[in-house]
């Protein structure tokens, strides 16, 4: 079943990042703050808003991700390939720091 | 090369210092993001997928050895050590920080480059013939008019807030490498004939979700009145361009909504108000443009043909890589070399900081301080003598520079797709890189003959895909990647938008039905004289979907 997290470019530098549950902005997805239901996914909403508002971060969006074991798994290629970086460069990007499934 | 004056550093840095407090004044939360995109958008800052993306100008794609180290040091230095040369003849970082781009943008300034005007709805860096200069057909050199067109559009008031991107291009030979029936504006240098120069004026090309040849308007606009009549067709297009619809704001939808005749008409009528204004060309200013791209001093080296003789007989990959990578120059004595950017099973397009380094050191020695970027995502050295060849070649070797495969099937076009940009709805550089990888074979690539595959990841068709002899575009259907193939499109004098074949592909089927389309059309082509486009052109669509449909039906 697909959850959802909140996801956003970091201001400084446009890294992809994820909201975590603290309340900091990750940057990798697990340990996002999942949102399970209806009411979850429209606070997410609202805590996108108002983290533009906050200019730490750009371009915020809510995406779909499954939760797969101890990890989150987005739903669409594009947010997977967000996550660990470009899939014919796998020297760079996020996938470059830890070890990582490919996104593909 | 056009060498700045005093009045384009104090604009360029003027540009700087504005663009510099205006990050200052994001970093510090005192302008939101929402006015701050525009801002950067006018210094060509995108953000992509994975961080924020420069697009740097190299106007008309001309860069000297100096321009092109900057560049080189900047990926080292700013970036992850590589930058990505565009269809549009720019370069792309892919990892700046937006607390570095002054640094940048002052960097580039040094060099006198910038990123003005890579974005927004603005008159766009204006591209020409990679071989402006130096091919042995040309009838002028087109970057005096696109230098002139330059100085015209930057920052220009009345054309900084369009409807829409626009582009132009300029081609001085009747062979256009620079694909101007697909531009808003398309110019052609010609002569008339009394031989004098001027332009055939083409309107209302482009690609993207709604692809259109060019509408000629003009065959023969003298050169002193390019600018009058291009601010003719500017104005006509700023006042009736649709505003109210993104995707019907470029000028091809309103030369096809108010057909050609009448939107001539109204250009025309434009154009008597503006004919004899300040705008119409001294030939005195024309001269002053001119006299920066005169041809360099080449002195005969006509020991070059027998060196090259007895070179090729000793080395066939040599021999291959002469036949296929470089072209004629005016001068005999002379070649033009194109370097490829698309080795086997690589990136197309792409080039780390030390194969520039490499390029502007061999530019500086052998190709008389120039470097062209092509919009086929090759670098060119436009100058170099035949009898330096060989040392040209052994040093593109040290560093997988040397691919011949200019103008092949591995020559690929592609678009950076869903691996770095966030329009993109598939991935487009891993499909690049499978094809080249099944046709690596020299012999084989050899046998095809020319064919322009080109792949976009989106339906923006950066790519080019519409053009491309084959042309591959990547959508998301059901969240799953699926390629789209057309056939037959052409970007050069005879230009045409390919047809789409039917169903699509995934990505596991892509590259094996675009070897069933090679293969076919190995079968039924005349003889090896017989290009695929000329195939195409000669029987249509019906033996290559075929092929494609019925052996994937047969598979199933």
């Amino acid at each position: 079943m697909s959850v959802k997290v909140l996801t956003a470019n970091r201001l400084t530098d446009g890294e992809a990042v994820w909201l975590g549950a603290n309340g900091d902005w990750l940057d990798h997805i697990d340990g996002a703050l999942v949102a399970r239901h209806a009411e979850a996914a429209a606070a997410l909403e609202e805590a996108g808003k108002a983290a533009i508002r906050s200019n730490l971060v750009i371009d915020v969006n809510v995406i779909d991700v499954e939760e797969r074991g101890e990890h989150l798994y987005p739903v669409r290629l594009r947010e997977r390939i967000r996550q660990l970086g470009p899939t014919v460069r796998l020297d760079l990007g996020k996938q470059a720091e830890k070890p990582a499934a490919n996104a593909a | 090369m056009y060498r700045y004056d005093e009045f384009d550093h104090a604009f360029v840095s003027a540009r700087v210092e504005q663009f510099k407090d205006q990050v200052e004044r994001r970093l510090a939360g005192e302008l939101t993001e929402e006015q701050f995109r525009p801002l950067r958008l006018m210094n060509g800052v995108y953000l992509q997928l994975h961080a924020y993306m420069l697009r740097v100008a190299i106007p008309y794609g001309t860069l000297s050895a100096r321009q092109m180290r900057k560049l080189a040091h900047i990926a080292r230095t700013y970036d992850r050590g590589y930058g990505h040369f565009t269809t549009r003849q720019n370069l792309q970082y892919n990892w700046p920080a937006l607390k570095d781009m002054p640094k940048v943008l002052d960097e580039l300034a040094e060099v006198e480059m910038h990123a003005l005007q890579t974005s927004g709805n603005c008159i766009r860096n204006v591209t020409a013939d990679h071989f402006a200069g130096a091919a042995a057909d040309e009838i002028a050199d087109p970057r005096p008019y696109a230098e002139i067109l330059r100085q015209w559009s930057s920052m220009h008031p009345e054309f900084s807030y369009l409807p829409r991107k626009f582009k132009i291009a300029v081609t001085g030979a009747e062979r256009d490498r620079a694909a101007i029936q697909v531009h808003d504006i398309g110019l052609h240098l010609k002569k008339n004939e009394a031989g004098e120069i001027g332009f055939a004026v083409y309107v209302g090309g482009g690609q993207g979700r709604t692809p259109m040849v060019a509408k000629k308007i003009r065959d023969f606009l003298p050169v002193e009145d390019l600018l009058t009549y291009t601010t003719a067709i500017m104005r006509v297009y700023n006042l009736n361009g649709r505003r109210d619809n993104k995707y019907k704001a470029r000028i091809k939808i309103l030369v096809h909504e108010t057909g050609t005749e009448e939107l001539t008409r109204q250009v025309e009528i434009e154009w008597l108000a503006l004919k004899n204004s300040d705008l119409k060309l001294p030939q005195t200013d024309v001269d002053a443009i001119d006299s920066y791209f005169r041809p360099p001093h080449l002195p005969q080296r006509p020991e070059g043909w027998s060196a090259l003789a007895s070179a090729r007989k000793a080395d066939h990959a040599f021999a291959a890589w002469v036949d296929q990578n470089v072209t004629p120059h005016k001068n005999p004595d002379y070649g033009v070399v194109t370097i490829s950017l698309k080795p086997i099973g690589g990136i197309p397009g792409d080039a780390t900081d030390a194969q520039m380094d490499l390029v502007a050191d061999i530019a500086e020695q052998f190709s008389q301080d120039e470097i062209r970027v092509s919009h086929e995502q090759n670098l060119i050295l436009p100058h170099v003598a035949i009898a330096d060849l060989r040392i040209v070649y052994d040093l593109l070797l040290t560093d997988g520079l040397a691919t011949a495969n200019a103008g092949l099937i591995t020559d690929i076009i592609s678009c950076p797709g869903l691996d770095y940009c966030a329009l993109a709805t598939a991935r487009s550089i891993p499909v690049a890189q499978r094809i080249s990888e099944r046709f690596a074979d020299p012999a084989r690539q050899a046998d095809i003959g020319e064919l322009k595959l080109k792949i976009s990841g989106c339906i923006n068709a950066c790519g080019h895909h519409h053009v491309g002899h084959i042309g591959i575009l990547g959508v998301e259907k059901k969240g799953e990647e699926l390629y789209q193939i057309s056939l037959g499109g052409s970007g050069d004098e005879i230009c045409t938008i390919g047809d789409i074949t039917g169903r699509g592909f995934s990505s596991e089927e892509i590259v094996d039905a675009i070897e069933t389309i090679v293969d076919r059309y190995l079968e039924v082509r005349t003889d090896k004289e017989e290009t695929f486009l000329a195939a195409y052109r000669r029987l249509g669509a019906a033996p290559f979907k075929d092929a494609l449909y019925s052996e994937a039906a047969n598979a199933a």
